[in-house]
């Protein structure tokens, strides 16, 4: 299936991931036996009890507002996480408790509605923890005006679509060039990020070393893939539809892999946490968003004059337009497509370790969840045309997170799902495509 | 390591709900791809639609359960209309597009918390059974035969869906030894030559579309009757494995896809019941239990993989009756 190179690269890889979850798990594993035995001392970090919950704003988690948990003769706070989760341990779950949520501590540009209910009264049940949980609900809305909401929600839905279009490049690429619908481009965008993970962490590179050399790490992925599974079957003159089903298998078989490495969990990559820019008024930024965007624009530039400009470009083109008279021309079209799965591999990668960024985190089905958005962003640009891809993702990126403004985000990829339908009902040949692809 | 109750829960899997829904998921499947060529990848959504009005019906509007069984086949009748009309005029891998990102909206659609009070959202639905159970004839108790030993409600949803399984295999037989469909099986091998005798190819497909999309909210109905409904079971992934089902069995052919999915759970009930217990006695030293788990799924992945390079008619199928031809 894959080359021995890239086998060997795997093994090495299983042991060195089968290292660290090792490694983390007979840590937890210490850490829950030493948990008890320090149970008699009194501090708050052994006690039995905990009143937990989450500070959430209109769906989104708010980092940093205190919560103070107050009963009996114990006072304890805690500030909330990234993920907006807080946890302040009890002693004792005979007494009722106090949770209050401390307005003054919630973070610039998150109100409470009126009559927000900052402190709530909680008793213990039968379990060793209780949850209680502050939503803040459309508070959001009363302080930030809807230009400026729609400004800082389109800023990221570019992020985002910039990032989709790395990945839909490729895809777009291989359709147009193989006439394969690659059910498996998700996983090419998961082995990215994993890629980067593994020499981030496992091999202790730093993050701007490994981030290459994880798309390096994708690039061969891509001609192992090519090379192992894909060239064969060309060759074997098996149909696009029945290439389709083998890239669902492959696409099935690689995320239950993915997940024998890193489990079910969310794994993050070093280097997330950054300041945002002052100055931007309503537009909150990262300095790892502007870096991600610097980033995708900078290697979509690279790969479009490499795609207008140079031969290697100029004979895709041709093979995308029409294989057999590309290679009566003289151009092989075996080597271009061999280029053209490197190429996308290693844009899926890149796209991949930008997404783990934008999440963020790694998950093992986090390529799935998109590929939907990649298909529907080639579809509405047009099968099988690389800018096409470009202009697609970008829409499908803005509609995205600029529609969580009318609809809740829970339903926020509907949109451009709804979309992919509707433009196939209107314009099936997509925005850039012509009518001669849709057969 | 227990061989006998590893076999007996493989045994026990070829009667469970579960199994029976996937059978009927995969006939209709067959009728969509098998027969009539269509690619469709949202056999997930279809069966969701199915689950979910009935649940809702029972549970929200108080219907008896065979009216609300037939609100679950209708509202599969709409969505196979909602899906056929931008693509069946279009290629076919535009239909496997449209049909897969159509299954994911339905999912969201459940999923979300925006319907909680009606959907359950993530929770998924419970309670719906009861009026089907009030129908039960047969007397209370559990009993049964070595592994196939279930309380007397899990034997009524047994038996229903036996039922609606001969009756679906009969009429699929009969439907593609019909006139109609040797039109289908023409519109497979050759739009463009059944278009040129004056067929209506768009009409044709959308017949299949429907009868296929009954028959799969059919399956996930059955599905629902035995256990309940969870938006995390309508997942694209449950689409891949009705279709490695299918393939599996052959897919233009009658008992192709009953045999293909009990033959597909029976092994992965098998292998789920046998991985772990061989890493737990170690001769799986590199996988923990979870991951042996996983394995599983990788070999499912595999097997479609192989399956579709190697042997694309399946165990019944006949090379003759092509069914990648496009």
């Amino acid at each position: 299936m894959t080359t021995t190179r890239s086998v060997r690269a795997h093994d090495r890889w299983r042991r060195a991931l089968v290292a660290l979850i090792a490694g983390v798990f007979s840590g937890a594993l210490l850490f829950g036996l030493a948990n008890p035995a320090a149970a008699d001392t009194k501090s708050p970090e052994t006690f039995p009890f905990a009143v937990q919950g989450n500070v959430r704003v209109a769906g989104d988690p708010v980092e940093g507002a205190t919560v103070v948990v107050t009963g009996g003769e114990y006072t304890g706070e805690a500030k909330t996480a990234a993920n907006g989760s807080w946890r302040v341990p009890v002693p004792t779950k005979d007494v009722p408790y106090t949770v209050e949520l401390v307005k003054d501590s919630l973070p610039s540009g998150v109100a409470a509605p009126e009559g927000f209910a900052f402190t709530q009264e909680v008793t213990f049940g039968p379990t060793s923890n209780v949850t209680r949980n502050f939503t803040l609900g459309a508070a959001e809305r009363t302080t930030t005006s809807f230009l400026d909401q729609f400004l800082s929600r389109a800023v990221n839905g570019l992020n985002f679509g910039l990032m989709l279009a790395l990945a839909a490049i490729g895809a777009s690429l291989v359709f147009g060039t193989t006439g394969l619908s690659n059910f498996a481009h998700g996983e090419m965008v998961t082995f990215g990020a994993l890629a980067a993970l593994f020499f981030s962490v496992a091999v202790n590179i730093p993050i701007w070393v490994a981030i290459p050399l994880a798309v390096v790490a994708s690039a061969l992925f891509g001609y192992g893939m090519d090379a192992g599974l894909w060239r064969p079957l060309r060759r074997k003159g098996i149909g696009t539809v029945q290439l389709m089903i083998v890239s669902i298998g492959l696409s099935l078989a690689l995320r239950y892999i993915f997940q024998m490495f890193v489990g079910g969990g969310t794994v993050n990559l070093p280097g997330r946490a950054t300041a945002n820019i002052p100055g931007l008024g309503p537009i909150s930024l990262s300095v790892t968003d502007v870096v991600s965007m610097a980033v995708s624009v900078v290697v979509i530039i690279a790969f479009a004059f490499w795609l207008m400009r140079t031969r290697i470009g100029r004979a895709t083109r041709a093979v995308s337009d029409n294989p057999s008279l590309a290679a009566a021309s003289g151009i092989d079209v075996d080597a271009v497509v061999r280029i053209v799965w490197v190429m996308a591999a290693a844009l899926a990668g890149l796209s991949g370790v930008l997404w783990a960024y934008f999440r963020p985190g790694i998950k093992w089905d986090m390529g799935t969840s998109i590929l939907l958005l990649v298909f529907a962003a080639i579809t509405l640009g047009g099968l099988g045309t690389a800018f096409g891809a470009l202009v697609g993702s970008i829409i499908v990126g803005l509609l995205v997170e600029v529609s969580t403004l009318w609809i809740p985000s829970d339903l926020k990829y509907v949109g451009a799902l709804v979309v992919l339908i509707v433009i196939l009902l209107f314009r099936p040949q997509g925005l850039l495509g012509r009518r001669e692809r849709i057969g | 390591m227990d061989f006998l109750q590893i076999l007996n829960n493989t045994a026990a899997q070829i009667l469970s709900p579960v199994t029976l829904g996937f059978v009927l998921a995969a006939i209709g499947l067959s009728v969509h791809f098998g027969f009539a060529g269509l690619l469709n990848m949202g056999v997930a959504g279809f069966m969701a639609i199915g689950a979910y009005g009935f649940a809702i019906s029972t549970l929200t509007f108080g219907l008896p359960w065979p009216v609300a069984a037939l609100v679950g086949l209708v509202g599969a009748v709409l969505f196979s209309i909602v899906m056929g009309i931008p693509t069946l005029r279009l290629r076919g891998d535009y239909l496997a597009i449209v049909t897969i990102a159509a299954a994911e909206v339905v999912r969201l659609l459940f999923l979300t918390a925006t319907f909680r009070e009606t959907t359950g959202s993530a929770d998924g639905l419970v309670g719906f059974q009861a009026d089907f159970r009030a129908s039960n004839l047969l007397p209370p108790g559990r009993y049964g035969f070595g592994p196939w030993t279930y309380q007397s409600d899990q034997w009524w949803v047994i038996i229903i869906g036996i039922i609606t399984i001969a009756i679906v295999v009969t009429l699929v037989w009969l439907l593609m030894r019909s006139p109609w469909g040797r039109v289908i099986r023409g519109i497979r091998e050759d739009e463009d030559a059944v278009r040129s005798l004056g067929k209506n190819v768009f009409a044709f497909k959308m017949q299949a579309l429907i009868v296929g999309g009954v028959i799969i909210a059919a399956g996930g109905i059955v599905n629902a009757l035995g256990t309940n409904v969870n938006p995390n079971v309508y997942v694209t992934s449950q689409t891949f494995y009705v279709w490695t089902a299918l393939l599996l069995g052959g897919a233009a052919t009658i008992f192709g896809p009953v045999l293909g999915a009990v033959l597909f759970w029976v092994v992965r009930a098998f292998l789920s019941n046998l991985l772990p217990a061989l890493s737990k006695i170690g001769v799986l030293p590199f996988l923990t239990s979870e991951q042996s788990q996983m394995l599983v799924f990788v070999l499912v992945g595999v097997a479609l993989m192989v399956l579709v390079i190697f042997r694309p008619q399946g165990i019944l199928g006949s090379k003759k009756e092509l069914t990648f031809v496009r």
